[in-house]
Order: C-alpha cells, then structure tokens, then sequence
C-alpha cells in the first residue's frame, strides 16, 4: 500500500462507516478515486468492492476519471439559473471543445456544473481552482480561461 | 486553556473577557461571510492588519473578521463601531485612507458609503440601510459580533450560557417544555414541532442516542445554513449539547456539504476549542455530563438532506431514504433513537434558553414563531442573507428590504422553498411568511431559498430547471419519484421545444398529484411543486408554448430566434469574437449577420453587445 493511502486510513482501518470520508480524502489529494485505490480501500475498510464502486459512483463529490489540472466549477443553482449561467456552460463547452464532466484532451482544463455552492448573492458564479468569481459574463469567463492558458504555455516555455 | 470546570468558573472568565474587551476604542469588523470572500474581503482584511501593525494602532483598534452580515451585494463589507460607519465594496487600496480619516480624525468618506436608491442619499450608518431596516435580526446579529474562529468572542456575548443554565439543574423535561412553549419548529422545510421529536426521542427505549445537525443544505439558492454555520458555529454546537442533554444522548454528527469547504474547517475549529475549554468531552462544567460531536461530510447528493438518506451517508452507505413508518426518533442512526434538527434549528436553541421561551414565540404568527432566515437572490437589486420575523409579507422582503427589480423589469415572482417549494406570483406578495400559509399556496418557506424572477425568467423554463434537477438528483429507490420525475421532465421538454400538445397538460397535473401522492420520501413528495405550481399561476404561459409555439420571455431556445438588427450594430465586432460556434459572420465596421444553420442559441451573442443589437423573437 502506497505511503499516501497509509495515512489516509490510519486509525479507519476495518471501518466500514469511514468509507465516504476516506474516499474525500483521496479525491481532494488525487483528483480522482482509481482503480487500484479502490481496491486498498475495500480491502483495509471491509468494503465489498462493488460498495466502493458503488459509493463513489452515487456522491457527485467523487470522480473515477482523471480530472483537468484546472477545474472550471460553473455553479447551475436556481439564482444563477436565472442570471444567465447557462449561456456560461455553453461558452466553456464550446471554448474548450469538451462536455460537462470531460477532461480537455490536453489535461488542461475540466469542466464542471454543480447544482449549488451557497454564494446566490453574486450570481452567476464560477469557480476556478477553488477560487470564487462573482457576477460573471460570458466574456469575463473567455477572459479567465484565456489567461489561464497563457500562464500555461508561458511555464512550458520557460 | 484550562478547562472550564464549574457553572462559576464561566461566569467569572466572562467577566474577565467583557472587562478587557470595554477597553477597546475602536472595533473595525470585515465580513469574512461566503459573498464577501469571493469578492475578495480576505485582501481588506490583510490590508488592515497589515496598517494596524505598521502604524503601531493595535493597542487602540481592534479588527474582527465575522461571519456573513447578510448584504452579500455590497461586499466586501466594513462596519466601524462604535459610531456604527458602514462602508461597502471596500478594497485594499481604501484601507490606508479608512484608518486615517474615519478610524484617528472621526470623518466619513462619502465615496464609500452606501446610497439609499430611493432617496439617492448617502447612509452613514448601518442601523439607516433600508436592506437592514425592515429586518429582525437574532441570529444573523450573533454573526456580526463573533469572530467564528473565537471561543472567546462567542463567551463574550453570553455564549453557552444557556447550556450553564440547563446544566444548573434543569430537568430535561422542563428543557423539552421550554422550547415546545417557545412554538419552535424545524427550519430545514418540513416545520415539524422540534419539542416532540425531541420528546419522542427522549422516550424512546436504548441507552446510545445520537442528535445530528443537518447541514447538508443542498437545497439550490440556498445558503442561510452555510451563514450560520460559517459564522457562529459554536450557537450550533451549544444547540446541539442542549438538545443532547434534553434527550439523553452523547454523541453527535454535524453533517455538512463537502462544497461548503469554510464551513467544514470552522465546525472542525469551533468542537476542537470547544473541547480545549470543557464544553464537549466528559463532566461537562462539572455536570457530569458528557458529549461529543464528530463532523461527517456530504457526498454532494441532495437527497442527503432526507434524515433517513442523510443517516445512511453517515454510516459510509449510498444515500437511500427508507420509508419512515420506522420513525428515526425510535431507529435512526444505526438503528438508535437520533434526533435530527437543522443548523438554523439548533442555533435557535440557546437564545431561546437565555431569553425564555415568551421572547421567542413573541415573534411571528400563530403558528410559525420567532424569525427565519431567507436566502433572497435572483433579479433583485438588494441579495443576500435576511432575518424576518415569521408573518412579514413577501412585499416587504422583496420590495423593502430587497430593493425591489435590479434592472428596472416588472417582477414576475418569486420562487420559495427550493425544489420542494412553488412560484408564488406577484399578486399573492402580500402573504406573510408563514410555514402553513405558504403551503396552502402550493409552495412552501422550506429550508428559506427566496428566488425573485421577473419577465424575463419564463415559468415553463423553470419548471424544467427543478424537474431536470429533481430527476438528477433522485436517487432512484421508488417508482414515483424515479419515473413520475422523469415523465414530468419530459413533457414538460416538449413544451419548451415546441412539441407541446394540449393534452399533455392535464396528464402534468395528474402525473404531479400521484408522484405528490405516492413517492417515498419527502422530498420525492414535494418534487412535483415546481411543476404544479407554475401550471396553477402561470398557465398562460404554458398555453403560449403550445398553442402559439412562442416562449413570451424569450428563453426557451427551440422558439426563439436570434437577429442582428441592422440598424443598430456598429460592426465592432464583439459578438463575432465571442460566439463559441464561430455563427456570426461580418467584417470590421459592417453590419454583421447570425448564420441560423451553425448557431446554437446559446444566449451569449446579446450579453456582449454594446448597442444592444441582437434581438431575440
């Protein structure tokens, strides 16, 4: 078992309860819940495989794919909903040429809508990378994604 | 920290904290609250202590950093006190002028003062604001005052007193008696009597009993929780040790949304001090009691919010309601007596034991007592967090204290409730906020997510938004929710795609009353609102999309058409840049034109110009 993994189940091992806030842990260091790490968890939990899978599979809060290194979180709630945020989704898809929940082919960029995130006041809202961006436009978030890939080339680059 | 080991050690360290804090002249609070963050408060904040320390002020001015004060709009905001200045959309750069002028010569800076949009005038003080004015602030009041990441600021307001008092010699019972005096009912959306679930737990057999605190609030336009819980996480916490010492229990759960990441570190921060200073873990203030909480976090499912869904998430399994003939009073979290209340439910609790219970159901109507929290977005000028006493009119909320339409539209409704509530049309804006009120209406106050919308928000598109978000978010256990949602959801398409046939509105209604009917959980029950209420005061609207194929707000795409009207595009090129499908066609300073086959009306072309030249028919 990786290092990593070790920490993350220490003092939960053989507790199946622990399932979803393990599965947390690994998707905020990692991005995603991989096979092989699946796997480690059902076995030092006590977890059916087919529960993990099915776990993960249930709670939006985990991916089983790979993720963007920039995550692009358009937020679809009500309030949003109503100042404009799909034509937001739509600008992102389009820009970035992928669907909701894909990976850019480069492995830039993941595009993501998630039904709420508690900031109504300032919609529409997107969040990049765990930062907030209030009242945004169509031409703001072209503006953000744009810049985000500049920084992106300029590092290769260098 | 020492533990605080007795009822009087608490009293005296309380003395202690008021006799520094009357020392400070000058107190500079910065709303650290959801809204205020994303505009980057967190700079402003830096800023002043950054000056405070340079300037060798930190004897003199001290700086707090709160919870959300509510008028999300104006972030970042700035209160100074005592003289109560209000400053809004502060930025690091005012910071140094602020210190100077208001903070050491007394002025104001007109710049940064909120203007009354009635009166055009500026305000000075927070007290004046209309959005402030015609609100009642209880718990959003503790927000200001408390820095959330401090024991000692929360003490200082007479925090866990109330839990002292009950420790003092209060029979559960009379704990139980107090709050069903008090007429307290549950804030999450059902508005059950929080006495007798608290009763009923207490009475149900077993030793272990559990109490949760439901702050998996998924509810889309929603975020009184997230304000509350960010802001004064130990009100929860004392809510919640009442709650436990009422019914007998010594373990409990916060349940919050892994997408509220501020508000997961602040509970975890706020049980850590409250541990260090002996109001969880064993003998409580020498009571002999004991208790503790653990944090579980969501898996972001808004079916987690169901209690019985809610505790399968706890026990690391998929969120699945069970049919609740079982009540989870007598079998709930692992099959003990639990007691689950919301955030907004527990942070009731303790002002009601400091106040008693006459103060409480002082407030409100006859059946919905004290205030309510509301999340008030969407096309309104003023958004943000607001406390009402229950039995203020929806007028006053969106009108008074909302500042009425944001751009001048006509407000068409508003959207109470969340997926579980109903559109209420403007005509019925004088009923009070009410849980049974709003309910008789076909909506519901629900857990308090107040959406305004006007004529450009169409009914039938918002119809469709809650049931694509319900049939998403059902988890699939029963029949009527998994496919009842699902053939709502696609008659209703049809209607927004043109393909709408008459008859398919009295097989909505049908479809929506047996779901209503027939589905397992409550919020299977409630799913069909959205849909049911719109057809009830908006059919106009649905007869337009079928009979004349015409969305009369302009939003569903399959009815509308987007045109460059020739006399007005300057050819400046700012759709053409933007359009993602590459539509528009046109050279520098030439009238431009859509290209109908490549364009895929996704409504960005209109934002971006300037000459407002793109229509839509």
């Amino acid at each position: 078992m990786s290092e990593f993994l070790e920490t993350i189940l220490e003092g939960r091992k053989s507790q199946p309860h622990q399932l979803i806030e393990v599965l947390h842990d690994i998707q905020q260091e990692k991005g995603y819940i991989s096979r092989k790490s699946g796997g480690t968890i059902s076995r030092e939990l006590g977890v059916p495989l087919i529960e993990v899978y099915r776990v993960a599979n249930f709670y939006k809060a985990f991916s089983l794919e790979p993720r963007g290194k920039h995550i692009i979180t358009l937020c679809s709630g009500t309030a949003c909903h109503v100042r404009g945020a799909n034509p937001l989704l739509n600008q992102a898809m389009g820009l970035l040429d992928v669907e909701e929940g894909e990976a850019t082919e480069d492995g830039l960029f993941t595009v993501e809508s998630v039904h709420c995130i508690g900031t109504c006041a300032l919609a529409p809202v997107v969040v990049l990378n765990g930062v907030y961006h209030p009242h945004m436009t169509p031409a703001k978030l072209r503006a953000l994604i744009k810049k985000v890939r500049r920084a992106e080339e300029e590092s290769a680059h260098a | 920290m020492p533990k605080i080991a007795s009822i009087t050690d608490l009293a005296a360290l309380r003395d202690r904290l008021l006799s520094v804090r009357s020392k400070d002249a000058v107190l500079i609070t910065v709303c650290g609250g959801p809204g205020c963050q994303a505009t980057e408060c967190h700079n402003v904040s830096a800023e002043v202590r950054r000056e405070l320390d340079t300037n060798g002020l930190g004897e003199k001015v001290r700086l707090r950093v709160t919870g959300c004060h509510g008028f999300c709009e104006q972030g970042p905001i700035m209160v100074i006190d005592p003289a109560n200045v209000f400053y809004g959309q502060v930025k690091p750069a005012d910071v140094g002028e602020i210190l100077n002028r208001t903070v050491i010569q007394g002025e104001v800076i007109d710049r940064l003062l909120y203007t009354d949009p009635a009166t055009k005038k500026k305000v000075v003080t927070e007290a004046e604001i209309p959005f402030y004015r015609a609100q009642n602030p209880t718990l959003l009041s503790q927000n200001r005052q408390v820095d959330p990441l401090s024991i000692e600021d929360y003490l200082a307001i007479g925090g866990y007193a109330g839990l002292a008092r009950v420790l003092a010699g209060t029979e559960p019972e009379k704990v139980i008696a107090e709050i069903e005096a008090s007429g307290l009912r549950g804030r999450g959306g059902g508005g059950f009597p929080t006495a007798r679930k608290w009763a009923a737990c207490r009475a149900a057999h077993g030793e272990e009993k559990y109490v949760i605190c439901n702050a998996d609030e998924g509810d889309p336009g929603a975020f009184m929780d997230r304000g509350i819980l960010e802001g004064n996480p130990h009100a929860v916490i004392e809510g919640m040790l009442i709650g436990a010492y009422a019914i007998g229990a010594e373990h409990g759960y916060i349940y919050v949304r892994n997408e509220y990441p501020i508000a997961v570190v602040h509970a975890r921060e706020a049980i850590r001090q409250a541990m260090e200073y002996g109001f969880l873990g064993g003998d409580i203030l020498g009571s002999g009691m004991r208790f503790d909480i653990d944090i579980a976090r969501g898996g972001g499912a808004f079916v987690c919010g169901e209690s019985t869904a809610l505790m399968a998430s706890i026990e690391g399994k998929v969120g699945e309601p069970r049919p609740k003939d079982v009540h989870t009073v007598e079998h709930g979290l692992w099959n003990k007596p639990t007691t689950l209340n919301n955030v907004e439910t527990w942070a009731n609790v303790p002002s009601i034991i400091n106040n008693g219970a006459a103060w409480f159901s002082g407030m409100g109507t006859d059946s919905s007592k004290g205030t309510k929290i509301l999340a008030l977005t969407g096309k309104v000028r003023n958004t943000g967090l607001v406390e009402v006493a229950f039995g203020t009119t929806l007028r006053t909320v969106v009108e008074e204290i909302g500042g009425g339409a944001s751009d001048g539209k006509a407000i068409k409704a508003v959207q109470t409730g969340g997926p579980s509530g109903g559109c209420l049309p403007a005509y019925l804006f004088d009923l009070p906020v009410d849980f049974d009120i709003l309910w008789e209406k076909g909506s519901m106050i629900g857990s308090g997510g107040l959406v305004v919308m006007d004529e450009k928000t169409c009914m039938v598109d918002v119809a469709k938004y809650f049931l694509n978000f319900l049939q998403d978010e059902s988890c699939g256990k029963c029949v009527p929710c998994r496919i009842g949602v699902d053939r709502m959801l696609e008659i209703v398409t049809d209607i927004t795609e043109g393909r709408g046939r008459p008859e398919q509105i009295p097989l909505l209604q049908e479809l929506g009353e047996t779901v209503a009917h027939t589905a397992l959980c409550g919020l299977g029950k409630t799913a069909p609102n959205p849909a049911l209420s719109t057809l009830r005061y908006f059919s106009e609207e649905y007869e337009a999309h079928i009979r004349e194929a015409s969305c009369p707000a302009g939003v569903c795409k399959s009815l509308i058409e987007y045109t460059i009207d020739s006399a007005h595009c300057d050819g400046c090129g700012a759709c053409l840049t933007s359009c993602p499908q590459g539509a528009i066609q046109g050279e520098k300073d030439r009238l431009h034109t859509i290209d109908r086959e490549a364009c895929t009306k996704c409504g960005i072309c209109p934002t971006v110009c300037a000459r407002n030249a793109i229509t839509v028919q």
